[in-house]
């Protein structure tokens, strides 16, 4: 088990070497030059060619990969061209703001998606379950935007309990930014919910259905056992990867869901630096989202592992 | 009056559908007491398992009880509440399901799931559970049972899991066990292994057992007395032995004359036609299409009662009496010609298999001719390499050593995509699950007509007509290609497979396990549609089975294979009139006859092993040294033994010579 868990990370850390060298050369493929993006238009020749100097622009394009990788490696992702402090700070603190919201929703997100999934399989076609799946068909056809306005409307301007729009600044503490965090995660669990809550509804139905389902209830086991012990670990499996797919997609929908409540997370700094053509914190939130998409699915295999212990053990001949 | 462990009255079962209620199990009495035994026999579809599900509470989806009641105990099982019912199932009644390796829960240890209903029926926990839970597994003679506790179900073998199904069934402390088709699927040599436990744990703890199968010989040497089940409803009853020597029921006289015979040659009779479908509406007799004795008065009216016909046999025949006087069903001896040509087809020199290099070779050493015109048998345990060989010469496998050629030219060694389409046509394939050979969303005609056009044995216009020729030839209406697979029946399919194997007019039919998987009934009627074809073709069989009885009706030689290696070959007739290798006589004596003659009986059950089949031979020697009860300590296992030639067509490879093989 272990040599397969470093293969797959030998494979993950693969997938993100050979993401860092897309983005960074879908970056620089960008039409335009980024020294006179920086002194603007009227920028004389000169000054435009001693920015290049500067920022290492006329050095052959291999070793400023180079130079890249081997920063970002450190930590060093570079200088932002706007604020001219180091991206590495301004990320940090807007990784933690959204990994709260993020968590938060991943939490909710999962235990609803549980709950809804199971009992949505154990009523096949019964009210428990027509209801649960046309909620999840409705929140999976409404974009993420609309549920987070909603969500705005409702709980920030008819019954104010949450801050409908944040105003603190992204160095906010944790306590500060609480009272926000719980709108926006919403948002995002409800829609990641509702994938998950599909592909677990039949999961479930299969696994029910199932001889060894069958046969514990033969054995007079209670109705809960055979639920919780007996199918749950199976029908969880097929489950797995599309909680790992979904948790990867909140970092798409944080961009929208933190650009509606204003939440200073990484999803406002990216709109930001795409508007500003901030290239060095585009290329560390693009690497930043690839290290999360092959570590969610590492994180996916071994789960499927812990559930399937025919994946764990090989059979003993 | 005492209340009987188990009281079946008058149960119906039925579905609704289009507004009309369709029985699948009519008026069913049975009354089982403490340590009695009673199988339950017929062919698929005759509610067999819905009545064993009912046994224990159990309805399909969509069904009701519609009359009658189950009592277990003196509980009447479906009119307890859940947690009375609950506290029967497992405690009182507790069932071994057809495939253990399907009823563990994947996902949770043996020993958690033993556990569990420990703690339940028997208020055990702790090491107290442990130590019930591997005293219950040496109890079904699991090799190492506390290591046992701590493995998954897929790290055991078939036979393990059986054993581990049976375990959990005993674990509440049952007083009547229901067995559905308890070893369906297993080895001979496993079956028979499983089979004598249970009749050793009948013993041992006076249970009471209903055994459901479709295998006349497993319910023979199983149980007391049997149930005939036909079209839901039990058509005879009465002790095993009685029944099995006059039946009264022709539909009981049938069955047993299908099921081919390890002791006499020749074909097995076949019972045409299928049980009717659950729901249709039969006047009189549900078996009076396919009965031989069938008279005017059988057609009209309700179901002909189950009436007793001596003191202790009842059978549901208006003629009950005089089918019982019929004279002993004779088999009809359907004697296979002589194949004439004594040329090679398939020659295999020195062959060695590898699915891994570095491993032990699968199959190795080995030297076969297929003649032309014959059927050879290909005889093993699972994992004795017998397929592996078969996908060699169909070009799935590439050997790893030796040559393999076809018509003295034609190499064979090559894969199939290497092989020029002449020799593709030429050797052609029937396969064990013929569901899962044909292509589910393609109607059956395009699974036949398709070698037809990819051979160009038929022009654009003559498809069509040849289609339909197939379909003749193979006993189906030509009405039955424009259906899907899933539209036919398991021995429909079947005839399908053949057909299409057919259609390209092949040389080598390889037939791998073709009616295991199949009822007796059908499996007598494919047996002699695959020799009636073979002769009117003019083609060779290469036919692999595990089953004895099946090849000594329907092959010319038998080759034994053990672990990949050949132990003993010769002509069907000396092979079976022996001596034998110590392997060959292993599987004879695993084979469940319905009637064994009289003098093999103590034969039988002494040669039964109770260990599991290996899956790697042995470094040097012998590759059957470690099972063999007749192994030489410093000869069988390090000098490979040498071949003995009979006098006859017969050799067998073992370091026993021949008068000590007769004698062994």
């Amino acid at each position: 088990m272990i040599r397969y868990v470093l293969r797959r990370l030998a494979l993950a850390v693969l997938t993100v070497w050979l993401a860092s060298l897309g983005i960074f050369l879908a970056v620089h493929a960008l039409p335009g030059d980024v020294a006179t993006q920086i002194l603007g238009r009227d920028a004389t020749p000169q000054a435009v060619a001693a920015m290049r100097t500067e920022l290492g622009l006329n050095e052959p394009l291999w070793q400023r990969y180079g130079d890249w990788l081997s920063g970002a490696l450190h930590g060093d992702f570079g200088t932002s061209l706007v604020t001219h402090q180091p991206v590495a700070d301004e990320l940090t603190l807007r990784l933690r703001n959204t990994l709260l919201i993020a968590a938060l929703a991943i939490v909710l997100g999962i235990v609803l998606a549980l709950v809804c999934g199971v009992v949505a399989g154990l009523t096949r076609d019964r009210w428990p379950d027509m209801l649960i799946s046309t909620l999840s068909l409705a929140g999976m056809s409404m974009p993420e935007f609309v549920i987070a306005t909603l969500l705005a409307l409702a709980f920030a301007v008819a019954i104010p309990i949450f801050p409908a729009v944040v105003t603190a600044g992204p160095d906010a503490t944790v306590a500060e930014l609480l009272p926000a965090l719980w709108l926006p995660a919403c948002a995002l669990s409800v829609v990641m919910a509702a994938y998950i809550i599909r592909m677990l509804r039949t999961s479930v139905i299969d696994t029910m259905a199932s001889e060894f389902v069958a046969t514990a209830r033969l054995r007079g086991l209670a109705p809960a056992r055979v639920v919780l012990r007996h199918a749950l670990p199976s029908a969880l499996l097929p489950t797995v990867n599309v909680v790992a797919m979904n948790i990867a997609w909140l970092l798409g929908g944080v961009v929208v869901v933190e650009s509606v409540f204003n939440y200073p997370g990484l999803g406002v700094l990216t709109v930001d630096a795409v508007h500003n053509r901030d290239l060095p914190v585009l290329q560390a939130i693009a690497l930043l989202g690839a290290a999360t998409y092959a570590l969610l699915n590492l994180a996916a295999d071994v789960v499927a592992m812990l559930l399937n212990p025919r994946l764990r053990r090989r059979a003993v001949a | 009056m005492t209340t009987p462990l188990l009281a079946v009255d008058d149960l119906s079962i039925s579905f609704g559908a289009n507004g009309r209620t369709h029985h699948i199990v009519s008026n069913v009495s049975l009354r089982l007491g403490a340590g009695q035994t009673l199988g339950i026999v017929g062919e698929s579809g005759c509610g067999k398992s819905t009545l064993a599900g009912a046994l224990l509470g159990r309805l399909p989806g969509g069904t009701e009880v519609n009359d009658g009641r189950v009592s277990v105990a003196g509980h009447d099982l479906f009119r307890s509440s859940a947690r009375q019912l609950r506290a029967l199932r497992g405690g009182t009644v507790a069932l071994v399901p057809q495939n253990a390796g399907h009823a563990l829960t994947p996902t949770m240890r043996v020993g958690r799931q033993m556990r569990e209903v420990l703690t339940l029926h028997r208020d055990l926990s702790g090491t107290a559970a442990d130590e019930e839970a591997a005293r219950l597994f040496a109890q079904v003679r699991m090799p190492q049972p506390e290591m046992l506790l701590t493995r998954y179900p897929h790290e055991l073998s078939g036979g393990q899991q059986q054993r581990v199904g049976i375990a959990l069934a005993l674990a509440g402390a049952p007083r009547l066990l229901v067995l559905d088709e308890p070893t369906t699927g297993l080895d001979v040599v496993t079956q028979a292994g499983v089979l004598d436990l249970l009749a050793t744990l009948r013993a041992e703890l006076g249970l009471a057992m209903i055994l459901v199968s479709h295998d006349l010989g497993v319910i023979a040497s199983t149980c007391d007395r049997v149930a005939v089940m036909y079209a839901g409803r039990i058509v005879e009853t009465g002790p095993t032995t009685r029944l099995y020597d006059a039946p009264g029921h022709p539909y009981t006289r049938a069955l047993l004359a299908s099921v081919p015979s390890i002791a006499e040659p020749g074909l097995p009779a076949d019972l045409p036609g299928s049980p009717p479908k659950p729901g249709g509406t039969v006047t009189g007799c549900a078996f009076a299409e396919r009965c031989p004795v069938v008279q005017a008065q059988c057609r009209t009216g309700d179901a002909p009662p189950l009436r007793a016909i001596d003191d202790d046999t009842r059978a549901a025949c208006l003629r009950a009496e005089e089918v019982r006087d019929l004279p002993p069903e004779r088999r009809p001896v359907h004697l296979r010609p002589e194949y004439a040509e004594q040329s090679t087809l398939v020659s295999l020199r020195g062959v060695e298999i590898r699915y891994r290099s570095g491993g032990p070779p699968t199959v190795a050493d080995l030297d076969l001719d297929i003649r032309r015109g014959e059927t050879l048998a290909l005889v093993g345990e699972s994992g004795s390499g017998k397929s592996t060989v078969a996908w060699t010469i169909a070009g799935l496998r590439a050997p790893s050593a030796g040559t393999v050629t076809f018509a003295g030219t034609d190499d064979l060694t090559r894969l199939v995509g290497a092989r020029p389409a002449s020799l593709r046509r030429r050797i052609q394939t029937v396969f064990q699950n013929a569901d899962t050979a044909l292509n589910p969303r393609r109607l059956v005609r395009e699974a036949v007509g398709r070698p037809l056009r990819l051979f160009r044995l038929a022009g654009r216009n003559d498809v069509a007509a040849r289609t339909d020729a197939l379909f003749t030839d193979v006993g189906l209406d030509p009405s039955y290609q424009h259906r899907l697979p899933a539209q036919l029946s398991g021995g429909q399919r079947q005839r399908v497979g053949i057909a299409r194997a057919l259609a390209a007019e092949p040389d080598l039919v390889l037939a791998d396990e073709v009616v295991s998987a199949l009822d007796v009934s059908v499996q007598a009627a494919v047996l002699r549609l695959l020799d009636r074809v073979r002769t009117e073709h003019d083609s060779t069989y290469l036919f692999i089975s595990h089953d004895l009885a099946v090849v000594r009706s329907i092959a010319d030689r038998v080759a034994v294979l053990y672990l990949g290696r050949l132990c003993e070959i010769g002509d069907v007739a000396d092979v079976f009139a022996g001596p034998s290798h110590p392997y060959t006589r292993l599987l004879l004596g695993s084979v469940l006859d319905p009637r064994p003659p009289a003098s093999d009986m103590d034969g039988h059950a002494a040669s039964r092993p109770v260990e599991e089949p290996e899956s790697a031979p042995p470094a040097a020697g012998c590759p059957f040294q470690r099972r063999c009860p007749h192994a030489i300590e410093g000869l069988c296992d390090t000098a490979t033994p040498p071949w003995r030639q009979t006098d006859t067509t017969h050799r067998i490879r073992c370091h026993l010579d021949l008068e000590d093989l007769a004698r062994a």
